[in-house]
């Protein structure tokens, strides 16, 4: 298909005009800039001080799709960094040698600031301390313990209370000159929790059969404007009452999901998908999925910024750091594995999905260690199959669309043996 | 003291190293009745409160080279490391039956999800995430850590069923910083007479100390020393070299045995760094959760496991070990799909290069079989550096 055959939405194309927005101000060359991650990322506090938020992951999600991050791993690798470590890393790294240009064309600045939210992710530490190598800019830690248990205590959030006001704030004023006002805070968690709303009923659309959306590769379009720059903003708000809308219409309509070749003619399979997806062949991985009439219902990908559909986290303006420990608190991969396996299962049931579909990816152990054991834990809760395919986020020598397609084809065919048991009913 | 001989020590440490069934841990929690054993993994828990509880620590470092991996492999993707497919072996074998509880120290994202593996399979058992702090100050990481040895020792408390006072922790602080002397002692020996104490022995040694009670492994260690020191051993032409990135999945006993068999005396490491993590003596009067607070946060070993808050700082633990080893050279010799040593590998490769210090890099499984590339290696380096030197 040629680029301009794909079907976009209105909301798809502001999404996109709002990540090209944000390039443009980080290499403006008049904000002041921090990297920082995406999971549990502070973009209310890093508006408070006029900072723009870089995210390396999202840099190399960019390149990803531009087929360019396979050159800057090679070249990192080469550089001597192990092929066995995360390809985003490498990819950041190999970006580097090649001029650091941002998607815009325009060369990233260095950043002023590294935040480094550590964050339900080990490698991000790693990979901030290799970045510092680089750019010898102020960097501090944000240490987020992992909810082990479950559930957060207050010894995790008093810590992270602490670290915003010993050290993450204090370094915020110094790189920006801004002294940090608590009620701006305020007004910015606000706006949040009212886009927030909008993306949790979004979600939730999901539930109907058949489901307007898909909530994997549609869902990552969907979630760019909360995860990255602009949560806390009155373009969010806009953006997530546009989807609403657009969402409303093809309820209405009967509509099933969307996909960059129009909309599907029938939803035959509905999965619930654990794990990122491969961005290096990002359309074809999910024209595998469209083709065979499989929609994604629920994804935890969709989750990796925040959890706010699960125990109904929301930001709160009235306690505004606890909400901001609480959010970082609550991401996806700083859960610990029975919580997950309780998210996917009731996911499963609630989205009356056919079964889960785990997309194991090599650079993120984060994800990855231990999702055998989820599978067979949710087949167990929801007595429906689960399957398992191995790809990469970045590297596309770790993507074989020949073993995929058979994986998931075999898998849309025990679903099928599965219904003519007496088990699942079609989807729509 | 014994007069035991060095033969008779090692053949007693590879004897406890070999079983993987844990024999001795058994016998002990046998002798008495009620008696409760904690696992915990790489690379640092705070031995003491376990000891204070009369409980028995016992180091988890995965089935080795000789273990079969049979199931394990059926619990993790082939891209990840082998230390948690063959710790699961372990356990589902039926091997840590006896153990009561497990620790899993903030080490990498793998060691911390096998926490929730363990919830999910083994619901019975204790189990402990153990998170300590990239934050190193008192009252910001440190306020944390404290509330995190009062979390620990309740729960210790509750499986116990009894209580463990500050005077039961400051009784086992003195315990343990015993151990660490003798610990420390025998790293200091080999470092000054390394064909005396060959890394293969001492790595023998301290791998007794994972799984006997801490003071039969003081003694132990007391016996080694002074064994060692009646025996005359030949002293090679070796370099000397510092043995970086094992401080999680343990090479193969072969792999230690052919880098000084190829010419490569290691005179220090980052092996079971449990055992020396704490730099100085911990005060045994006081508050003790405060004081194993302080120790962990202001005189604690460096790895790549832990943040360095400071630019200029990283690195400097390694270049400083170096110099105070007397070592000519660094052998990185990482786990397949560590992702903490293989992500720092670039970092300290750059502090080796800056000044000027000679380092070569591999890779390992636990299960590694195939040794000559590795004695390939190691032996070119030596010989690399023997030739520098005498320039």
């Amino acid at each position: 298909m040629r680029t301009q055959d794909v079907v976009k939405s209105h909301s798809q194309l502001l999404q996109k005009e709002m990540i090209s927005r944000n390039y443009d101000r980080i290499t403006g060359g008049e904000a002041k800039v921090s990297s920082t991650f995406v999971p549990g990322n502070l973009n209310e506090l890093l508006m408070c001080f006029d900072i723009a938020n870089n995210l390396p992951e999202i840099n190399a999600i960019q390149n990803a799709m531009r087929k360019k991050s396979g050159e800057m791993i090679t070249n990192a690798e080469r550089s001597g960094h192990s092929e066995d470590v995360c390809t985003y890393v490498k990819a950041d790294i190999g970006m580097m040698e090649k001029g650091n240009i941002a998607p815009n064309g325009k060369p990233f600045p260095n950043p002023d600031m590294l935040l480094l939210s550590y964050t339900g992710c080990f490698t991000s530490l790693k990979w901030f301390e290799l970045l510092r190598e680089q750019y010898q800019c102020p960097t501090v830690m944000l240490h987020v313990p992992y909810a082990a248990d479950g559930k957060p205590t207050k010894n995790m959030r008093d810590y992270i209370v602490k670290q915003l006001k010993e050290d993450v704030i204090p370094l915020m004023e110094q790189v920006s000159g801004i002294k940090f006002d608590i009620d701006r805070l305020r007004e910015y968690l606000r706006k949040s929790a009212r886009a927030e709303d909008d993306l949790v009923w979004m979600l939730e659309q999901s539930k109907r059969k058949p489901s307007p959306i898909d909530c994997y590769f549609g869902g990552v379009y969907y979630m760019g404007p909360i995860f990255t720059a602009f949560r806390g903003t009155d373009e969010a708000i806009d953006y997530y009452q546009m989807l609403r809308g657009e969402i409303e219409q093809r309820i209405k309509l009967g509509l099933c999901a969307q996909t960059p070749e129009g909309d599907m003619p029938e939803e035959k399979y509905r999965l619930v998908v654990e794990g990122p997806p491969n961005w290096t062949s990002f359309r074809e991985f999910w024209k595998m999925f469209y083709e065979m009439g499989a929609v994604v219902v629920a994804s935890t990908y969709t989750k990796v910024g925040g959890v706010y559909d699960y125990d109904d986290f929301r930001h709160d303006p009235d306690h505004p750091l606890a909400t901001l420990a609480d959010y970082c608190l609550g991401v996806y991969t700083n859960r610990n594995l029975p919580t997950r396996v309780d998210m996917l299962a009731r996911n499963v049931k609630e989205y009356e999905a056919d079964g889960l579909l785990i997309n194991s990816i090599k650079s993120c152990n984060s994800f990855s260690a231990g999702q055998l054991v989820m599978m067979r834990e949710v087949e167990k809760l929801t007595g429906k199959p689960g399957a398992f395919i191995e790809t990469d986020l970045v590297d596309p020598r770790y993507f074989s669309a020949a073993n995929v397609k058979n994986r998931l084809e075999s898998y849309f065919q025990m679903i099928d043996q599965k219904r003519r048991a007496g088990g699942s009913a079609l989807a729509s | 003291m014994s007069k035991k001989s060095v033969k008779e020590i090692v053949s007693f440490c590879q004897e406890i190293f070999e079983d993987i069934s844990f024999i001795r841990a058994r016998e002990w929690k046998d002798a008495h009745p009620g008696r409760k054993v904690i696992g915990y993994m790489p690379v640092y828990v705070p031995r003491e409160i376990i000891h204070a509880a009369g409980m028995l620590p016992l180091g988890i470092l995965g089935g080795g080279a000789d273990m079969e991996v049979i199931h394990g492999d059926a619990y993790y993707q082939s891209y990840i490391c082998r230390i948690p497919r063959s710790t699961i072996e372990l356990a589902i074998t039926g091997r840590l039956d006896f153990v009561d509880g497990m620790m899993f120290p903030s080490i990498c994202d793998v060691i911390r999800n096998m926490s929730g593996i363990w919830q999910l399979l083994f619901k019975d058992k204790f189990v402990r995430y153990f998170d300590t702090p990239q934050n190193f100050e008192d009252q910001v990481g440190g306020a944390f850590y404290v509330q995190e040895l009062h979390e620990l020792k309740a729960g210790l408390e509750k499986l116990g069923d009894c209580t463990i006072s500050d005077a039961d922790i400051n009784n086992s602080i003195v315990v343990y910083n015993e151990n660490r002397a003798w610990v420390n002692k025998v790293y200091d020996y080999r470092a000054a007479t390394p064909w005396n104490a060959p890394a293969a022995e001492v790595y023998l040694l301290m791998r007794a100390g994972m799984v006997l009670p801490v003071e039969e492994h003081t003694r132990l260690m007391q016996d080694y020393l002074a064994a060692a020191d009646r025996e005359e051993r030949p002293m090679r032409d070796n370099c000397r070299v510092t043995l970086i990135g094992t401080f999680c999945e343990q090479p193969p006993l072969n792999l230690i045995k052919s880098l000084e068999m190829a010419g490569c005396y290691i005179v220090d490491d980052d092996s079971m760094l449990v055992t020396r993590w704490l730099l100085k003596d911990v005060p045994s009067d006081g508050d003790p959760l405060e004081n194993l607070s302080q120790a962990f946060l202001h005189h604690s070993a460096e790895t790549a496991a832990k943040y360095e808050p400071n630019l200029e700082e990283k690195g400097n633990y390694m270049l400083e070990s170096i110099r105070k080893r007397g070592a000519d050279g660094v052998i990185f010799a990482a786990p397949s799909f560590c992702d903490p040593a293989l992500l720092d590998q670039p970092m300290m490769v750059k502090r080796l290069k800056d000044a000027g210090i000679p380092y070569i890099t591999m890779q390992y499984a636990e299960n590694s079989g195939q040794m000559q590339p590795i004695r390939e290696q190691a032996g070119t380096f030596a010989d690399s550096i023997k030739l520098w030197s005498a320039s």
